[in-house]
């Protein structure tokens, strides 16, 4: 069966001063219709650039981005129009994302009427309200008036996603769209989007540094884990958060803060090597987390690149995991997280 | 028990505006003892910030403190911060107490090096030796994990956001101050980065015994470091007590919010909700309990006064809320489950 969007083999460089940045790495991932995926990893892994190739911002250069099927970027004419409006992006920062002198109502009917989605003005304005009960901005026709600097963070991002909504999208693409709102709201967001999923059947993919929001967010779905422009590990989120295959992923749930103090306080950690990210501009030969992993062996990940292959329900890019087919945790000598 | 290191009593900070007073931190009282490690954790709009700059005398122009005392008990005696005069508010500042300001990644000076600001620093406070100040420096570095001699010559940019995080914090304990604050520590940083800086303070507290006050909006730092913690909700201390206290027998609807609202990686999910509504507008606050707007527990008596901190079971367990004995029937069992698992099967 064909994706409705897939990444093939994905590459994006970026031109710098110092040279040649590889950001997106032979990145491959497909989705389905309603699916929900998160993309994790930490600062400068690609995760924003992918959800950039994803959402057709970006054009990468080498591999293809494939919307039911076809090549977008070789796509003209109506084809190429069609995939624009079908996959929208949510920005992180509310604050900025939102034209600080237009109303709510001109931010909503706006593209309703570009795309002539709706008949007139009076249709528009209805839709734009049907828009704000989909996302819980209620009453709507109080929120219609009021300008983005009247509405709190959590109210900004809301009208980010319901603009999103106004050209009816099949992908939304949620880039740390929770990791400005205050902690008592962010969940909330969250279920708008997921809610979104189950009833219009929209498949998202949310970008996040937040392993615990992963776990939430994707529950039953998927999460890919990037380092340094490379997917290490894509798999069912509960597999890959209880079971990470990746030493990586292993030392990333390992290292995460709980809001438990026993938890937290009695959690074993996966020691790296070194503390140090690798420069982009001078990626590792081999394998990209070798110069940090505790597993790394000599002659093997410092030379070969490791493919992403399929392990136990999930893809992982480790040598070692790959060979020795046992959870990270294990292999590292440390007590699984849960 | 010993004098604290630092009481503030009654303190109440406000900003001047255009629409009124906004009463950004109110009738707030807590200790600080000697070692202890205090979290300070409340949700943007609850004062956090305001009661951070306000503890060094440092809030902006349009803020004024209109009750309260803040006691510092140092080397030389206990004095009223609020009454110092610039002599002594000098030496309280960075000596007595130093604060690493939220976004703190950004208050380096991007022209001078990392060592002109270990540099700057000594002399503002009189340290004329500049042999004695870079002896204070390497050492201070190689305790937060640098190579002071590669990172003194450089410049902030040439540093990443955890080695700026940690040169902070070094510069921070330059004078030896009794109390650090920080706003908001492991801001924007990565999960790895974060764990390290937690590590740190955790190391550099076990190794120069001074007392830490963080304030954040991640309540998993309170569980990662703190001995006892403090919830602010709008501009008020709603409950105080021993960490274990706070997160497994919250006595406060609004901690047990929080602690419902944020997901975990280990563990159980649990029943995961957001808070419905949003703060009080601080200029015109309700009368009664800023929180009865959103809580479940709510009963007519509750919008009636402001409940002040109230004992509960727990020891130097307080919280603001006349209904806790309520709150505590529905959180059921007192064993050490997290909040959100012990909701699951309650009936909210």
């Amino acid at each position: 069966m064909t994706a409705l969007i897939e990444l093939e083999r994905v590459t994006r460089t970026f031109v710098t001063p110092a040279g040649p940045l590889r950001a997106v790495n032979e990145v491959s991932i497909a989705l389905d219709r309603g699916e929900a995926m998160c993309l994790v990893g930490e600062s400068g892994c690609g995760k924003t650039t992918t959800g950039r190739l994803l959402a057709g911002l970006l054009r990468p250069s080498g591999g293809r981005v494939l919307f039911e099927g076809e090549d977008v970027w070789l796509s003209r004419g109506p084809a190429r129009a069609r995939f624009r409006r079908a996959v929208q992006l949510v920005h992180q920062d509310p604050y900025a994302s939102l034209n600080p002198t237009r109303t709510v109502q001109q931010v909503l009917t706006a593209p309703l009427l570009h795309h002539g989605i709706a008949r007139g003005g009076r249709d528009a304005v209805a839709r734009a309200t049907a828009l704000l009960e989909l996302v819980d901005l209620t009453p709507p026709e109080d929120m219609l008036a009021k300008y983005p600097h009247q509405l709190s963070g959590g109210q900004r991002q809301r009208v980010a996603i319901a603009r999103a909504l106004t050209v009816e999208p099949r992908v939304i693409v949620a880039d740390e769209a929770v990791s400005m709102v205050d902690v008592s709201i962010s969940i909330g967001l969250l279920d708008v989007l997921l809610d979104l999923r189950e009833r219009l059947g929209v498949t998202v993919i949310l970008i996040t540094h937040d392993l615990a929001v992963a776990r939430y967010f994707a529950r039953g779905g998927r999460v890919g884990v990037m380092y340094l422009g490379r997917l290490v590990e894509a798999g069912r989120t509960e597999a890959l958060v209880e079971d990470a295959a990746h030493p990586y992923t292993a030392a990333l749930v390992s290292a995460v803060p709980e809001a438990d103090p026993r938890i937290t306080r009695s959690k074993e950690r996966v020691r790296l090597r070194s503390a140090e990210v690798p420069s982009l501009l001078e990626l590792p030969k081999g394998c990209v987390f070798h110069p940090r992993c505790p597993l790394a062996e000599t002659g093997l990940c410092d030379v070969v690149v490791p493919e992403l292959l399929p392990l136990d329900g999930r893809e992982v890019a480790c040598h070692i995991a790959l060979r020795e087919r046992r959870p990270a945790a294990e292999l590292l000598g440390v007590a699984a997280a849960v | 028990m010993t004098t604290p290191l630092l009481s503030v009593q009654g303190l109440a900070i406000d900003y001047q505006t255009r629409r009124g007073s906004v009463h950004a931190v109110r009738d707030l009282s807590f200790d600080l003892h000697r070692g202890e490690t205090l979290a300070i954790i409340g949700e943007s709009g609850s004062g956090k910030s305001t009661l951070a700059t306000g503890l060094i005398r440092l809030s902006p122009r349009s803020a004024r403190v209109t009750a309260g005392k803040i006691v510092y008990d140092g080397k030389d005696g206990s004095a009223d911060v609020l009454r110092m005069d610039d002599d002594d508010l000098r030496h309280y500042r960075w000596g007595g107490c130093a604060l690493v300001f939220q976004a703190a990644l950004n208050s380096f000076n991007p022209v001078i090096s990392i060592w002109d600001h270990f540099l700057d620093t000594a002399r503002a406070h009189g340290l004329r030796h500049e042999a004695r100040t870079r002896t204070m420096a390497d050492e201070l570095l190689d305790l937060v994990h640098l190579d002071a001699r590669r990172v003194l010559r450089a410049y902030p940019h040439e540093l990443s956001g955890g080695m700026k995080q940690r040169v902070l914090i070094a510069l921070a304990l330059l004078l030896r101050p009794g109390v650090l604050i920080l706003d908001e520590p492991t801001p924007a940083l990565d999960i790895l980065t974060q764990r390290a800086i937690i590590d740190l303070l955790r190391e550099l507290r076990r190794e120069l015994q001074f007392s830490l006050i963080f304030i954040s909006h991640d309540l998993s730092l309170a569980a990662e470091l703190a001995d006892r913690m403090l919830t602010m909700y709008a501009g008020r201390i709603v409950e105080e007590g021993q960490v274990e206290d706070v997160f497994y027998r919250p006595r406060h609807p609004y901690t047990v919010g929080l602690l419902r609202a944020v997901p975990r990686v280990s563990g159980v999910l649990g029943s995961i909700g957001s808070i419905p509504g949003s703060p009080p507008d601080l200029i015109r606050l309700p009368t009664g309990c800023t929180y009865a707007a959103r809580c479940w527990l709510v009963i007519e008596a509750c919008r009636a006064e402001d409940p002040p901190l109230l004992r509960t079971d727990g020891e130097r367990h307080a919280a603001a809320c006349i209904r806790w004995e309520t709150l505590r029937e529905q959180l059921g069992t007192d064993a050490e489950i997290p909040v959100a698992a012990k909701l699951a099967d309650a009936a909210l």
